[in-house]
């Protein structure tokens, strides 16, 4: 593997109105931003396109838009951008701290985190945080432009709610401007570049409500729910960390595949909630890891 | 299939050339321009050793089509030193005996230029983040690690 085989044109519009003129026009595409997908897809000959649109030149996907109320990311903000914004450390430390555990460096300075959701592997690391801030996948055609919550976005692995003559623009959450301990855990075989055999995100917010979702341990990202309800105005301690542990086999379904057992999975998945849970209380009140310290 | 014209400022030189679309600027980088420093190793973005600087950023450039490029600046290692001069952590590399093989070495330095370009004392765990996408088969790490903690002291020496 190394030469990509298939042949196809290269499109490089600066504006959104030509992608979409291109889309019509060509019907038999796909669209390239970081790359660090699609060029392995290509290399493997298991995408074929005809032709490639190249989103890069666009320059109103470039932005990272902060306001009180809301945090817009457009598609071809990188994870290294994520990582590098000093305000979004306090207003959404979940992002970056998933974002500083894709990859490595050369990787994350290429690829986006909506070209991560769009790729939708189960392993995804934007997929746990996105989902516990609840956030808005901001989807266009050329007639329309319509909003898919996270969590209505994975339809299983690699797929996603995006139709065809469709481009995602934007992801969109509301800035929860109040304190909060965000923790992401990630799962590898070994410190430094690898994928998630599993991986989960918790934030807390004031008056012990706390959000919980997992990676790699479903076939999507999923927002633990039953976790929720049960943590919800409790105050955390041993004995509803023990409770907590013991729902976590009924919110995950776990597989065994090249990167783990299940069993394995599983038994992680509740040291790792305990970890998160107990540094996402620290984290709410200025104290605990520093950023980006992993945790297991 | 139709090639693309494109112009890149190629280690600091505009250059205009012609690629087919399906070329990567790692085989393109090696194959038609001549450039050997960068290595073509995993080509899926794990082992580093194409990593290249794009824009001023450490990319891989084994998953980048030679035609982006086009408009941008492109530096490999050839054209991160002056007039032929070895850079600090070059230098550093060759007191710590930091490599054998040499393979790795062109991706693992432009991955360490990129750290103290951004952070001039990094400790050691920084280090070893900064390189984490970059494979070694050789040393083990620890000679590549200490060479880069210790290119302070090559700075400004002939």
């Amino acid at each position: 593997m190394s030469a990509i085989v298939s042949e196809f044109e290269y499109f490089k519009p600066k504006t959104l109105s030509v992608v979409f003129e291109l889309m019509t026009k060509l019907q038999d595409y796909v669209f390239l931003a970081g790359g660090t997908d699609l060029i392995c897809h290509l290399k493997e000959d298991i995408v074929r396109p005809t032709n490639i649109i190249d989103i890069k030149e666009i320059d109103e996907l470039k932005k990272i838009n902060l306001t009180d109320d809301y945090l817009t990311l457009g598609s071809l903000v990188t994870f290294s951008q994520i990582i590098e914004h000093e305000s979004l450390k306090t207003c959404f430390p979940l992002l970056v701290e998933a974002s500083m555990t894709v990859a490595s460096g050369a990787v994350r300075n290429r690829a986006t985190m909506v070209g991560n959701i769009c790729s939708a592997v189960p392993c995804l690391d934007s997929g746990a945080p996105l989902m516990v801030y609840e956030a808005e996948v901001v989807v266009k055609s050329s007639k329309a432009e319509r909003i898919v919550p996270i969590h209505e976005w994975f339809l299983g692995p690699r797929k996603t709610a995006l139709q065809k003559g469709e481009i995602v623009v934007a992801l969109r959450m509301k800035n929860l401007s109040s304190k909060q301990g965000g923790v992401y855990v990630k799962l590898g075989r070994y410190t430094g570049e690898d994928l998630a055999q599993a991986s989960v995100a918790v934030l807390k917010l004031t008056q012990n409500e706390y959000r919980v979702s997992f990676g790699s341990l479903s076939p999507t990202p999923l927002r633990a729910k039953k976790i929720e309800a049960h943590l919800k105005g409790k105050v955390l301690d041993n004995k509803l960390i023990e409770e907590v542990k013991a729902l976590v086999e009924k919110e995950i379904t776990p597989i065994t595949d090249i990167r783990a057992t299940k069993e394995y999975r599983l038994h992680m998945a509740k040291v790792m909630m305990e970890r998160a849970l107990k540094a996402s209380t620290e984290r709410l009140e200025g104290l605990g890891p520093k950023l980006g310290t992993a945790l297991i | 299939m139709k090639k693309k014209e494109i112009t890149i400022t190629l280690n600091g030189e505009n250059r205009t050339f012609e690629f087919e679309p399906n070329l990567t600027l790692a085989d393109a980088l090696r194959d038609r321009v001549g450039l050997k420093s960068l290595k073509c190793g995993c080509e899926r973005g794990d082992c580093g050793s194409c990593t290249i600087f794009f824009d001023g950023r450490s990319v891989k450039s084994c998953l980048i089509l030679a035609v982006e490029a086009d408009g941008h600046e492109v530096t490999t290692l050839e054209g991160l030193m002056i007039k032929g001069k070895l850079t600090p952590i070059q230098k550093s590399t060759l007191k710590h005996n930091a490599f054998q093989c040499g393979f790795c070495a062109p991706g693992m330095i432009i991955a360490a230029t990129e750290l103290i370009r951004k952070n001039p004392n990094p400790h050691k765990e920084e280090v070893c983040e900064a390189i984490a996408g970059n494979l070694c088969r050789c040393t083990g790490y620890s000679p590549i690690v200490d060479a880069i903690l210790d290119y302070k002291n090559f700075e400004g020496k002939e």
